[in-house]
C-alpha cells in the first residue's frame, strides 16, 4: 500500500470507519425532584418570597427542576439557624465527635456517588467521566481529610489555642459545584463553624442532593444550611451582619464587590477569583506529554476552570511540531452528551457563557490571531462549543489577557527563559502556572520566580485535599485544602 | 515505492525525543476509559481477530502443530459465519515451508521469527543466514530481535546496520523489527530503539518476543504509536506496529485498537499496519463475539484449543 502523501499535506484521519457506540449512562439511576426548598435548620423550607427559578440541563436545554429564590428574610432565617446550631450544639461539640459526622458524610458521598456524578453532569454539563472520575471522588476525599484534622488542630497549630470563628457565609461558583461545596464546608465545619452556602444559580442540584444527604447523616440542624438563588441572595449573605466569615470562589469583578462591601466590617475573608495560567513548553520538554498536558489543562471541564492553562507558552525551536500535535489531539477529543461516557467534551455551562466565548471567539479573529477549531459535529440542541485554538497571539491581544472561561487556548511562543518568566507573570491574575522541561533545575529556578499559587511540573490540574490551593494578585488570596486551608477558619488566641 | 529514508537525513539517536513516563502511563490508562458496546464492540471484536497474527515459537515445535495452527488462523470459528481469519501464522523458520503450504491461497500470510531469535546473541551473518533462509523458504514477513547488548552500550550504529543488513536480507518479505522492550527498562529506551528501527528500515516495529516479562503494555505501545506517528509527519512513509505478548484478553485488544484509532487513525485500523502477536486472544476474542450474537458466554470447550 502506498502512502499518499504529497509535501506538507500529511494529515492523519481521526474520523475512523470504527467508531464508537452511544454509551450513555442511565439517568434513571439519580433521582431529582420536582422542586427544591431552601434547606434551613435541618429541614425544607417554603422561600418567604415563593418564587422559585428553572435549573436547565445545558446538554439539551430542558428543564430539570426548579429551585427556590432564597430573599433577604430567608437568608436571616438561615443565618440565625447556624448561629443557635453554633452556639448551642456544634461549638460545644468535642472535636471527636464532629469529626465523626464529617467522615460519615465522605462515607455517604461514596456511597452516592453514582448518583451525584449524574446528577453534576446532567445540571453542570460537564461529561461524566470527568464528574465521575474526578469530582465526585475528591468532593469525598476532602471531607475525609478534614474529618481527620478535626480533633488534632493543636498539631495542625502547635503551641497555639484555636477557637472557630462562628458562621460562615459560603458562595460557590457552577463549575465544579459538588467539589466546590466540599471544599468550602468541610474545612469550616471541621473546625467547629457552621455554615451558609449559596451554589450557583445555574447548578444548584448536587448541593441540594447533598443536603439530602448531611439530613440522612443526622448532622445537627443548622450545622450546614444550603440556599438557593442568584447574585441578591449572595448580596445577602454577604451583608448579613451576623456572618463572621465569606469564602468566594468566582469571578475576580464579584470579588472585588465582596471586598468592598465588607470592608469595615469585622468579617473575614477568602477569595479564591479568576485566571490566566501559563503553562510553559520549553524546548527540551517530553513533548507528546507536555502536549497531552496542554490538553488536558485547557480542555477539561470545557476550560471552565479557574485554574485552566490557557496561555501556552512554547519555546519557538519545537512551536511547529507541539501545535501540529495539538491539532492533531484536538481531533481526537470527542464533543456532546455530557451522559455519555466517551464523551470528552460536554456543554458550555449556560447560554450566556456560551455568548461569552462566541464573543471572545471573534475578538480573537479581529486581533489578527490565527483560528483553528477541531471539525467535530456538535450536537442540534444545547450549548456547545468546540475546542478551539488560537495560534499567532501576542502578548497584548485581549484573548492572551482576559479569563475567557471555555475551551479557547492562546498559543504564544518565546526564546528565553527571562523572557518567557516575564510574559508568563505579566498578567493580573496569578491562580497557576505549569511548566515542561526535562531538566530538573530549570523546573526550580521557574517555579521560584513565577507569581503564581500553584505550579505544575510536567503536569497539570492535579488536585489532592492535602495541597493548598489558592491565587496570588487578581486571583484572590487564602487557601484552600491542606494543612493551610483550616487557617481561615480559626483565631489563633494567644 | 522509493524508500523515503534516502531523502532522510538520519538523527542522532542520542538526542532523540524525551519521554515522561508518568503523563505516558497517565495518557495510556485514558484509553481504557472508552467505553466499547454495541457495534462498536462486534465491529472491533472482528477487527481484532482479523489483525492476530496467530504464534507458535516452541522447541516443540512439530509439523503436525503447525499444520492444525494453519487450520485455525483460516477457520477460527465454522459453526458461526461471517467470522474473519486471522492475519498471519507466525513460527520459526524451520516452519515456515509447512505454514506456507497449509495456508495457500487463503490469503494469510506467514511470518517467521529469525535473526538468532530470541535473543540475538548471534554474528550477524549467521543472523543473515538465519533471514535467508527463512524468505527462501517462502516467509512474506520476517521478525528479527534488534541486539539489546549493543543497544544498551551505546552502540546505536551497530544496531542500526544489523537491521539494514537484514532488512536487505529480507527482499521482498516485510521486516518487523523487535525491540524487546522488557530488555530496555525506560520509556525513553523505547522510543529511541523505535527511531533507530524505523530510520534503518523497519517496515514494522514489535514490542517483545513474548519470551520475555513484561512483554507488551499499553503504555510502552503508546510510545511506539508515537514513534511511528512521527516518523510519518517526518518521511511520509508508514511503518506498522505490533504489540505482542501478554494480550490475551478481548477487552485489552479492545483498548489497544482505541489507542490506534485516537494516536494514528483510520489508515493504521486494518492488519497491514497493526497486529497483534498472540496465541491465547483468538479463542477470548471469538468467545465475546459468541456472546455478542448469542447474549451468553459458552464455556471454553466449545473453542478449539490449537
Amino acid at each position: 500500500m502506498a502512502t499518499k502523501t504529497k509535501n506538507n499535506t500529511l494529515k492523519l484521519k481521526f474520523d475512523t470507519s470504527w467508531s464508537y457506540s452511544p454509551a450513555p449512562e442511565s439517568k434513571s439511576a439519580a433521582t431529582i425532584h420536582k422542586q427544591y426548598d431552601l434547606f434551613i435548620d435541618g429541614e425544607w423550607q417554603k422561600p418567604t418570597s415563593k418564587k422559585y427559578f428553572d435549573t436547565i440541563n445545558p446538554g439539551n436545554e430542558e428543564k430539570l427542576s426548579e429551585v427556590a429564590d432564597a430573599g433577604t428574610a430567608d437568608v436571616d432565617k438561615a443565618v440565625k439557624a447556624a448561629r443557635r446550631a453554633y452556639e448551642k450544639v456544634w461549638k460545644k461539640m468535642p472535636a471527636k465527635e464532629r469529626a465523626k459526622y464529617i467522615f460519615r458524610i465522605a462515607r455517604m458521598i461514596q456511597e452516592k456517588a453514582r448518583e451525584l456524578a449524574i446528577i453534576e453532569s446532567l445540571d453542570g454539563g460537564k461529561p461524566i467521566r470527568e464528574s465521575r472520575d474526578f469530582d465526585v471522588p475528591t468532593a469525598a476525599n476532602h471531607f475525609f481529610y478534614y474529618a481527620g484534622w478535626a480533633d488534632k488542630l493543636e498539631y495542625a497549630f502547635p503551641n497555639r489555642r484555636t477557637e472557630p470563628l462562628g458562621v460562615a457565609g459560603q458562595i460557590i461558583p457552577w463549575n465544579f459545584p459538588l467539589l466546590m461545596a466540599a471544599w468550602k464546608i468541610a474545612p469550616a465545619i471541621a473546625t467547629g463553624n457552621t455554615v451558609v452556602l449559596k451554589p450557583a444559580e445555574t447548578t444548584p442540584l448536587t448541593a441540594l442532593k447533598l443536603a439530602e444527604i448531611l439530613q440522612e447523616s443526622d448532622l445537627p440542624p443548622g450545622v450546614v444550611n444550603i440556599i438557593t438563588g442568584a447574585g441578591a441572595t449572595g448580596a445577602a449573605i454577604v451583608n448579613h451582619p451576623d456572618i463572621n466569615k465569606i469564602a468566594f470562589t468566582g469571578s475576580t469583578d464579584v470579588g472585588k464587590i465582596i471586598q468592598r462591601a465588607i470592608a469595615g466590617t469585622n468579617k473575614k475573608v477568602t477569595l479564591e477569583l479568576g485566571g490566566k495560567a501559563a503553562n510553559i513548553i520549553f524546548e527540551d520538554a517530553p513533548i507528546d506529554q507536555a502536549v497531552e498536558g496542554v490538553i488536558n489543562g485547557i480542555y477539561f471541564n470545557q476550560g471552565h476552570v479557574c485554574c485552566a492553562g490557557s496561555r501556552l507558552y512554547v519555546q519557538e525551536s519545537v512551536a511547529k511540531e507541539v501545535i501540529r500535535k495539538l491539532k492533531d489531539r484536538i481531533e481526537s477529543l470527542i464533543v456532546g452528551d455530557p451522559l455519555d461516557k466517551n464523551t470528552d467534551i460536554g456543554a458550555i455551562n449556560s447560554r450566556q457563557q456560551l455568548e461569552t466565548i462566541h464573543k471572545y471567539l471573534s475578538i480573537g479573529k479581529k486581533e489578527g490571531a490565527e483560528m483553528y477549531e477541531s471539525s467535530c459535529r456538535l450536537p442540534g440542541k444545547g450549548f456547545y462549543c468546540r475546542p478551539t485554538l488560537f495560534t499567532n497571539v501576542a502578548q497584548s491581544n485581549r484573548i492572551a489577557q482576559e479569563e475567557i472561561f471555555g475551551p479557547v487556548l492562546a498559543v504564544l511562543t518565546f526564546r528565553t527563559d527571562d523572557e518567557v518568566i516575564e510574559k508568563a507573570n505579566n498578567s493580573p491574575y496569578g491562580l497557576s502556572a505549569g511548566v515542561w522541561t526535562d531538566k530538573g533545575s530549570k523546573i526550580f529556578n521557574m517555579t521560584k520566580r513565577m507569581r503564581a499559587g500553584v505550579v505544575w511540573a510536567n503536569t497539570f490540574n492535579k488536585f489532592d485535599p492535602s495541597s493548598p490551593f489558592g491565587g496570588y494578585k487578581e486571583s484572590g488570596f487564602g487557601r484552600e485544602g491542606g494543612l493551610h486551608g483550616l487557617a481561615p477558619y480559626l483565631n489563633l488566641v494567644n | 515505492m522509493a524508500p523515503a529514508r534516502s531523502l532522510t537525513v538520519i538523527p542522532d539517536f542520542t538526542l532523540t525525543a524525551r519521554i515522561d513516563q508518568v503523563g505516558a502511563e497517565e495518557r495510556a490508562s485514558r484509553f481504557t476509559k472508552r467505553s466499547i458496546k454495541k457495534d462498536a464492540k462486534m465491529n472491533g471484536l472482528k477487527l481484532v481477530l482479523n489483525m492476530i497474527d496467530l504464534t507458535t515459537l516452541e522447541g516443540k515445535d512439530t509439523d503436525g502443530k503447525v499444520k492444525q495452527l494453519c487450520y485455525k488462523a483460516m477457520h477460527p470459528h465454522d459453526a458461526v459465519p461471517g467470522i474473519p481469519t486471522v492475519a498471519a501464522i507466525c513460527v520459526y523458520p524451520s516452519m515456515v515451508k509447512v505454514a506456507k503450504k497449509a495456508l495457500e491461497g487463503s490469503g494469510i500470510k506467514v511470518a517467521s521469527v529469525a535473526s538468532a531469535f530470541p535473543s540475538g546473541q548471534a554474528p550477524r551473518d549467521i543472523k543473515i543466514r538465519d533471514t535467508k533462509y527463512a524468505v527462501s523458504e517462502g516467509a512474506d514477513e520476517v521478525d528479527m530481535v534488534i541486539s539489546r547488548g549493543k543497544f544498551h552500550a551505546g552502540e546505536y550504529n551497530f544496531v542500526f546496520d544489523e537491521i539494514a543488513a537484514i532488512k536487505e536480507a529480507c527482499g521482498d518479505a516485510r521486516l518487523k523489527v523487535i525491540l524487546e522492550t522488557g530488555e530496555l527498562g525506560t520509556l525513553d529506551k523505547v522510543r529511541r530503539a523505535s527511531d533507530i528501527a524505523m530510520h534503518a528500515g523497519a517496515d514494522f516495529i514489535k514490542t517483545s518476543t513474548g519470551k520475555i516479562q513484561p512483554a507488551a503494555t499499553m503504555p510502552v505501545t503508546l510510545i511506539m504509536l508515537e514513534a511511528i506517528r512521527d516518523f510519518y509527519y517526518k518521511t511520509g512513509k508508514m511503518i506498522g506496529m505490533k504489540p505482542a505478548g501478554g494480550i490475551s484478553k478481548s477487552k485489552l485488544a479492545l483498548h489497544y485498537l482505541v489507542m490506534v484509532k485516537e494516536v494514528l487513525g483510520e489508515d493504521w485500523l486494518n492488519n497491514h499496519w497493526f497486529r497483534f502477536g498472540a496465541s491465547s486472544l483468538a479463542n477470548d476474542v471469538l468467545m465475546q463475539i459468541l456472546k455478542e450474537k448469542t447474549g451468553v458466554y459458552q464455556s471454553a470447550n466449545y473453542f478449539s484449543v490449537d
